[in-house]
């Protein structure tokens, strides 16, 4: 046989490999020592740190199955190439031998039952483990953005989940339209909204601290766009915030024809300020809009030039935003801005 | 090259080469109900769609390459990912494995032609059909009513997205009606493959000496029969809650998104094996060829496939560890799951088992054959990782599931059907493709390959999920989305690379002879094309290797089966 040997073949396919097996390694020594605010490494709470406990053992299985897999087809590929000078012949004709398929069938099947029970053991530990006296809150996705209620304590929030440090909350999800996704990385696995399918989930964060994530189901249009923030408080800090949340509005003289323009127009068709006539449910209850950073479930941060341009144009931040553009005049906008601003 | 060394009695008849109009072989083309030019209608069909698919692709690359990009719109965007995973299931993955296993099966069994040559003709142009109104909906989905539209509610199509509160328009429907149709096609297909194997295998060849590819595209045909079933009921379903009031799905009066979740995967988890075993089929022929050693383990490889064929049917909900299961089926799936890579590390084994020892030759074919190998191996592994359920709360629609899907379907499936391109471009068309040509598009497409889907890994684990138009800086994804996004230029010039191989090899290239490879299975008796009805006279076998026994008639093979 001829060969057309355009690339010398066997030194190049020798060089991809070993850069393969660099790129596999570095790739998760990189992901380990990243510096990201959402990277599964770096836990904050026991459900993320179980996970990372059997994801790391799962890691080395894998990780030594492909060292010694890979190594030996590297070898293969190496040394049994066809020579230059070969004779013609073909090899000695081997049809396969009992001995070597019985151990290359035996090998797997315990390394399966061993990350089967290490896999039965977590799942126990994490799914059927919600601690009593935890913290209930109702999560419901919508689209695009995440409604907080906490049953009880007469507080709804949105797009800010409040949680205190060192108790565990027990998370009920639901969803008012399609399937979303609760994740945020270092304090727990994601778990789906879904409609019709109510589930639960819990945290237990001892840091205070921002926590970050957003939707892992695609739901719709802006899936991309409907972040998910966590603020883990102390319990002082939780409490203070609890007691000011379960507050109604404000209502403050400086912006009485503000508060006309929202109440006489479609504002209040979707979104809710207690206290008031106010009392959409299709939109992030605005109660205390002013005690949260964000906009739009965390695009945008709550200052003045944003909120003012979000009431006039939502899809200039998020095209496909269900709130549709209110077409105020610039006078109505600045009032019902200066009235959302006192919602504190 | 041993070219003619061997020739059956009847299998060189000149086949006649009268000049005809072109409208004459048009038709000829449009209606014919042979195997081999059906085969090439389906590759040819599906490699169309292949560049679609990948320009949709780039598309997303694009948008991805930079947080905060404005490249397209959010529509636009959710439309593209919508369109290139439907695509490149539904019209690129399946029509090329079914058009390898039309054009070969009937060659490599010794038969004239498929067991059901109309409804072979007729499975092809609904699937055809399939494809033209799924694209239909570009201009169709809002009718009269203004714009172009597309299919945006992901490929796996979850409800309630589906219904008509949240998806207005016609764009599902077209989504709906073209998966419906091209699956009847993949069902008439399948039922076609199965009796062909069963029934029209040449004298001498049991079902024990059946060449593996055979074997493995019977596993195939089987498992279409059983999981294209529940996709199409649940087509059926969804058009019935759309336009009949059903509410299968419609969870605002009662119905269940999840059940939906269980059609589909029951659906789409198999056919990542529909799609793979051929694949594996590929690589069970082409790597003893380039090895010159026949296959490690025969039995041992038919049981694995089986066994790979029936376990594959019981772990569809690993792709439903986030919906809130019970604790007992999450560990009932992962422990099916983990099961599945028992049968499929064999295959591997037997891989290097065929290998080792041998005398390997790095044609193109053999240099995807051994890619895929590694990056099988990884996609296996990076699969074991997701079936740990805990470790799948983290991956499960995140980047690196992305990532890992794609190695199975591009850096195996994809992988393999180059080889197979390869392998028998100088049996389909009588030319040599282009030597040089093929390994630069194998360095070219490895290279790219490995930037975009090694580095896509990494996002996954660090928060970033899937299906987002754009993605927030300061998370440490930019970087990595701009290699990923990298990598796809070297990926496109390989496939155009591989199109101009094709094309310039069909006029220019080399002439083949029937056996270039110096092979074993019976396709290498006949000319290369093989003439119509394929034997002139039925080929009698006494072992998985009729050539080998040939070739080596005082060492035969079935001396030792």
């Amino acid at each position: 046989m001829q060969s057309t040997n355009y690339i010398p073949a066997k030194w190049p396919l020798l060089k991809g490999l070993l850069v393969l097996l660099f790129l596999a390694s570095s790739g998760l020594a990189q992901s380990v020592t990243f510096s990201s605010s959402t990277n599964i490494f770096k836990p904050a709470s026991t459900p993320a740190k179980s996970i990372l406990s059997v994801s790391l053992f799962v890691l080395v299985i894998t990780g030594v199955i492909f060292i010694v897999v890979g190594s030996l087809l590297t070898y293969a590929v190496v040394k049994f190439r066809r020579r230059k000078g070969d004779d013609g012949r073909e090899p000695a004709q081997v049809y396969g031998s009992n001995q070597v398929e019985t151990a290359w069938t035996v090998i797997p099947v315990l390394i399966v039952v061993v990350l089967f029970m290490a896999t039965a053991r977590v799942i126990a530990n994490v799914q059927n483990a919600v601690p009593p006296n935890a913290l209930h809150v109702t999560v419901i996705g919508h689209q695009f953005w995440w409604e907080y209620r906490y049953p009880g304590l007469k507080v709804v929030t949105a797009n800010e989940l409040h949680v205190p440090a060192g108790t565990p909350t027990e998370l009920k999800l639901l969803s008012a339209d399609t399937d979303h996704s609760f994740w945020v990385p270092v304090l727990a696995g994601k778990t789906d909204l879904i409609p019709n399918h109510p589930n639960t989930m819990w945290i237990d964060p001892r840091e205070p601290g921002l926590y970050l994530g957003q939707c892992a189901q695609y739901c719709g249009v802006q899936h991309a766009k409907m972040l998910l923030r966590v603020y883990v408080q102390s319990p002082a800090d939780f409490d203070h915030w609890i007691q000011q949340q379960s507050q109604p509005a404000l209502s403050s003289d400086a912006a009485v024809e503000g508060r006309r323009i929202f109440e006489a127009t479609a504002c209040v068709n979707c979104h809710a300020v207690s206290g008031t006539s106010a009392q959409g449910l299709f939109g992030p209850d605005l109660t205390h809009l002013m005690s949260r950073d964000t906009l739009a479930a965390g695009i945008a941060a709550n200052t003045h030039e944003n909120l003012r341009s979000w009431i006039q144009d939502p899809s200039r931040f998020k095209p496909g935003s269900l709130m549709p553009a209110m077409q105020l005049n610039e006078h109505d906008l600045d009032a019902v801005t200066a009235y959302l601003e006192t919602l504190r | 090259m041993a070219t003619d060394l061997v020739t059956w009695p009847g299998t060189q008849e000149a086949v006649e080469t009268t000049r005809r109009p072109l409208v004459d072989k048009l038709h000829e083309w449009v209606a014919t109900v042979d195997h081999k030019r059906l085969g090439i209608m389906y590759i040819l069909y599906g490699l169309m769609f292949l560049l679609v698919g990948g320009v949709e692709a780039t598309i997303m690359r694009i948008q991805l390459s930079a947080p905060h990009k404005d490249f397209v719109s959010p529509q636009v965007f959710n439309r593209m990912f919508t369109m290139h995973g439907t695509t490149m299931i539904f019209f690129v993955a399946m029509p090329l494995v079914f058009g390898l296993a039309n054009y070969l099966v009937p060659l490599m069994i010794g038969a004239r032609d498929m067991a059901f040559p109309r409804l072979n003709a007729f499975s092809f142009w609904l699937t055809a059909f399939g494809g033209i109104l799924l694209y239909f909906s570009v201009i169709g989905a809002n009718g009269l009513y203004g714009a172009g539209n597309a299919p945006d509610v992901g490929w796996f199509a979850y409800a309630p997205l589906t219904s008509r509160t949240f998806s207005l328009g016609h764009s599902t429907d077209f989504w709906t009606l073209g998966l419906l149709v091209s699956g009847f096609g993949s069902i008439g297909t399948a039922i076609n493959i199965v009796v062909t194997i069963l029934c029209m295998r040449c004298p001498g060849m049991t079902l024990g000496k059946m060449p593996l590819f055979a074997w493995l595209n019977l596993v195939m045909g089987g498992m279409v029969l059983m999981v294209v079933s529940p996709l199409t009921a649940a087509q059926i379903m969804l058009a019935i809650d759309r336009y009949l009031g059903g509410h299968f799905f419609d969870t605002q009066a009662g119905g269940s998104a999840v059940i939906w979740m269980h059609f589909f995967w029951i659906f789409g988890h198999p056919e990542v094996y529909v799609l793979v075993i051929p694949a594996f089929a590929v690589a069970s022929e082409v790597i003893p060829v380039f090895s010159r050693k026949a296959i490690f383990g025969y039995p041992i490889m038919v049981a694995a496939t089986v066994g790979i064929g029936f376990i594959s049917m019981s772990v569809w909900a690993h792709h439903m560890f986030t919906v809130g299961m019970t604790s007992n089926a999450n560990a009932f799936f992962a422990l099916s799951t983990m099961a599945v890579g028992v049968p499929t590390g064999i295959k591997i084994f037997n891989w290097l088992g065929t290998m080792w020892g041998g005398k390997i030759e790095f044609k193109t074919p053999m240099l995807f054959c051994i890619a895929f190998l590694f990056q099988f191996l990884v996609a296996g592994l990076t699969g074991i990782m997701q079936s740990v359920v805990p470790f799948d709360w983290q991956l499960a629609n995140s980047y690196f599931v992305v990532a890992h899907f794609h190695y199975v379907i591009v850096g195996a499936i994809l992988f393999c059907l180059f080889a197979a391109f390869y392998y028998w471009y100088p049996k389909a068309t009588g030319r040599m493709y282009n030597e040089a040509m093929g390994k630069l598009q194998f360095w070219l497409f490895f290279i790219g390959f490995h930037l975009t889907f090694d580095f896509m890994h990494i996002p996954g684990l660090l928060g970033m999920p899937r299906r987002i138009y754009t993605y927030e800086p300061g998370r440490g994804w930019g970087t990595l989305n701009l290699i990923v996004s990298i990598g796809v230029v070297f990926q496109a010039a390989a496939v155009l690379l591989f199109a101009a191989n094709l094309i310039w090899s069909y006029f220019r290239g080399k002439v083949a002879g029937n056996d270039p490879w110096d092979a074993w299975t019976l396709e290498w008796t006949t000319s290369s094309p093989p003439p119509a009805y394929n034997f002139a006279v039925i080929p009698t076998v006494k072992s998985r290797r009729p050539l080998w026994d040939l070739k080596h008639p005082e060492d035969p093979d079935w001396k030792y089966e």
